[in-house]
């Protein structure tokens, strides 16, 4: 397995200060504390209803936190819409595929690197004349593995293909930190393999925070794992540890962590 | 391997599109040949203005996704301006009247910057609510504002104005109008058309497929609706002072809902996911309001009929209903379907002939009752109180009936055995 990461000493690459998030009476997130390295790979994992994705959406700029900050390399987030935040290198897939169903995949991933590459909302300029756009486009298809159904458009893909495609559209822009909400999620067995390896491909030298259920895909790319249960992180520690941990055992009722757990 | 095959793939598509633009101009070039009539012309001209106006309609509805009540407002407010500068020239001011849609261009702009900034801070459903708050103020305030508006009169001016063009264009004989409409018709679409390929046309599409995910890669969507409705908003007052130079007159109704729901129901009956659905849009248009109108009374219950049907039965417009054609055309095989297409045809002329007679006999009957009971129909006098022309709508009704199952039975089985070998030859 991989070394374990340094906790970090200057500022992380992300990083939330006692988090809390409410919804009305009700606080799903109750002060979260987490710091990312730089180049970590790390994955949340917690039962049902723990908050994962709400903290996503919190990090993302979905919804703004109650109390608490999140950084994004040392800058806070507070306030910050999601398009800012994205402009400042934070890019995020979606557990439930977002993806522009009429569109072809080509221009899928297009619009995804139009802004980064600074083309940003000009209508004097066309599409096809934007060498750089067109050819980091067509990179990212043929690390997505979809260049062969390039013009097909994109509602017509098979799941698994439209869980690439989302992965794409969150890579594309050349974001820095990357954040999957539950790539594998409804994937067989050999698809979700074939996930690993594309996850793995499209983030070296990346920051990735993912949340995953699928435990052979948390202990096979993760660097540091985080449990989150009830809006709290009751363990950060490296895959090891975190199998070890009672805490986490007791959480997940008993149930052994390498089998996986729902 | 790829870059040789994309070559090999593009090159058609770029002379197809070579040969389409120049066949449209070619097409606006030569029409006057064969419609030289006064009327013929007028009705061409108005077309070409729907056009522009339906096109710059569809920028917001099929491109963006945002359903607008209150486009006249736009290209309306463009006419008033128009109208108003043309009065201008009248008085001496320099200015070539081949350039007053520009003027409606440039105010129509500004006003989707002044109200599409209250209107793109909310998308769907509240953004179609407020457009048409919008548009009731507008309509409201043109009522209020004589000075400006004329009242429930209107604006009239005289489109020969100031140097002729040339020494010799005075856009006072109607072809010459229809030239200047023509012009801008083609530079319009290929500006439109244009607009569809670039960073901003292309994330609107997005925007209109996925709003959410757009907020995720970097754009604000607020941003880019207002800009495309600022844009559409410049192309329908291109529109709007076409239209004043046309007819010469701008009233409130040129700002009306009236205007604003016919240019949504055309639009749609045209075929919003496609560019040139619009266009088709306002052929049809021509034919409802300016043909059909003059000829019954009952037209806009046959535009009712016809506007029902389309959504019921073919919501993607009849730009669609062509396209869908293409894979089996590209495949040759239109040939096996073709037989039932006829058969459809054929039912669809017997039912429309039952319901024109049924409607007509009607309409005269509680319309025309103090003329008797006799309609000429083609020349032929009809009498209306008799059973005979009842039992004919009735037969009628019945072949068509006959003809229409058969139709859509033939087109069924024809449709899903094609379509499968399609689909199974391009997986393989």
């Amino acid at each position: 397995m991989n070394a374990p990461a340094p906790m970090p000493v200057i500022a992380a690459a992300l990083e939330l200060r006692a988090v809390r998030k409410s919804f009305g009476v009700t606080e799903i997130i109750r002060g979260v504390d987490l710091a990312i390295t730089k180049g970590e790979r790390h994955a949340v994992i917690g039962p049902n209803g723990a908050g994962k994705s709400t903290l996503f959406n919190l990090i993302s700029g979905r919804f703004g936190v109650s109390t608490g900050a999140i950084l994004l390399n040392g800058g806070d987030l507070a306030g910050l819409k999601p398009f800012e935040i994205n402009r400042k290198g934070l890019a995020r897939s979606f557990q439930i595929t977002n993806i522009f169903a009429n569109l072809s995949v080509f221009e899928n991933i297009r619009c995804a690197v139009l802004y980064p590459l600074g083309y940003k909302y000009s209508f004097w300029k066309a599409l096809s004349t934007l060498k750089d756009a067109n050819l980091r486009a067509d990179e990212i298809l043929e690390l997505i593995g979809l260049k062969k159904r390039r013009d097909v458009k994109a509602g017509l893909l098979t799941y698994a293909e439209q869980r690439a495609l989302e992965i794409g559209i969150t890579i594309a822009g050349g974001a820095e930190v990357i954040l999957l909400d539950e790539p594998t999620a409804g994937m067989s067995r050999s698809e979700s393999d074939q996930a690993v390896e594309l996850i793995r491909k499209v983030t070296v030298g990346k920051t990735l925070v993912m949340v995953e259920h699928d435990m052979s895909v948390v202990f096979s790319l993760a660097d540091r794992i985080s449990v989150l249960v009830y809006g709290e992180v009751i363990a950060t520690d490296v895959p090891e540890k975190i199998r070890g941990n009672a805490a986490v055992q007791e959480a997940y009722l008993g149930t052994s962590l390498a089998e996986g757990a729902h | 391997m790829a870059q040789g095959a994309q070559k090999i793939v593009f090159r058609p598509l770029n002379l197809a599109r070579c040969i389409i633009w120049s066949g449209f101009a070619l097409l606006l070039l030569v029409l006057p040949l064969f419609f030289n009539k006064g009327f013929a012309l007028t009705l061409m001209c108005q077309i070409g203005t729907i056009m522009i106006f339906s096109l710059s309609f569809n920028m917001l509805l099929g491109q963006s996704g945002m359903l607008s009540l209150g486009h006249a407002v736009y290209s309306g407010l463009g006419a008033y301006f128009a109208i108003h500068m043309l009065n201008l020239i009248g008085k001496g001011w320099l200015f070539p009247v081949s350039l007053l849609p520009l003027v409606g261009g440039l105010a129509g702009a500004l006003f989707g910057v002044l109200f599409g900034y209250v209107t793109t801070k909310k998308s769907g459903t509240p953004f179609a609510m407020i457009t048409l708050g919008i548009g009731e103020l507008v309509f409201a305030m043109s009522l209020m504002f004589p000075e400006f508006f004329g009242g429930e009169g209107g604006v009239s001016s005289n489109r020969i104005a100031g140097e002729p063009l040339f020494g010799f264009i005075t856009f006072g004989p109607q072809i010459q109008v229809y030239y200047l409409v023509a012009v801008w018709l083609f530079i319009c679409t290929a500006a439109m058309y244009a607009f569809t390929h670039t960073p901003l046309g292309r994330i609107a599409n997005a925007v209109r497929d996925n709003p959410e995910r757009v907020e995720f890669i970097g754009y604000e969507t607020q941003r880019v609706r207002y800009l495309v409705l600022i844009i559409s908003g410049f192309f329908a007052g291109i529109a709007g002072g076409l239209g004043a130079i046309n007819f010469e007159i701008v009233s409130s109704e040129n700002v009306s809902a009236i205007r604003s729901g016919t240019v949504l129901l055309f639009t749609f009956i045209g075929g919003v996911p496609f560019f040139f659905g619009p266009m088709i849009g306002a052929v049809i248009f021509g034919f409802f309001i300016v043909v059909l109108a003059t000829i019954t009374k009952a037209w806009l219950l046959y535009l009712g009929l016809f506007f029902v049907m389309m959504v019921m039965y073919c919501p993607g417009g009849i730009a669609t209903l062509i396209m869908m054609q293409f894979p089996i055309v590209k495949a040759g095989r239109f040939r096996e379907i073709f037989p039932s297409y006829c058969l459809a045809v054929a039912a669809g002329l017997t039912l429309l002939a039952a319901l024109v007679f049924a409607v007509e006999m009607i309409y005269h009957l509680s319309l025309e009752a103090a003329a008797g009971t006799t309609k000429a129909f083609f020349g032929y006098d009809v009498e209306v109180a008799s059973a005979t022309p009842w039992l004919g709508v009735a037969l009628l009704s019945g072949i068509g009936a006959v003809l229409f199952v058969a139709a859509r039975r033939g087109i069924s089985t024809h449709w899903d055995r094609i379509m499968g070998d399609i689909i199974r030859s391009q997986t393989a």
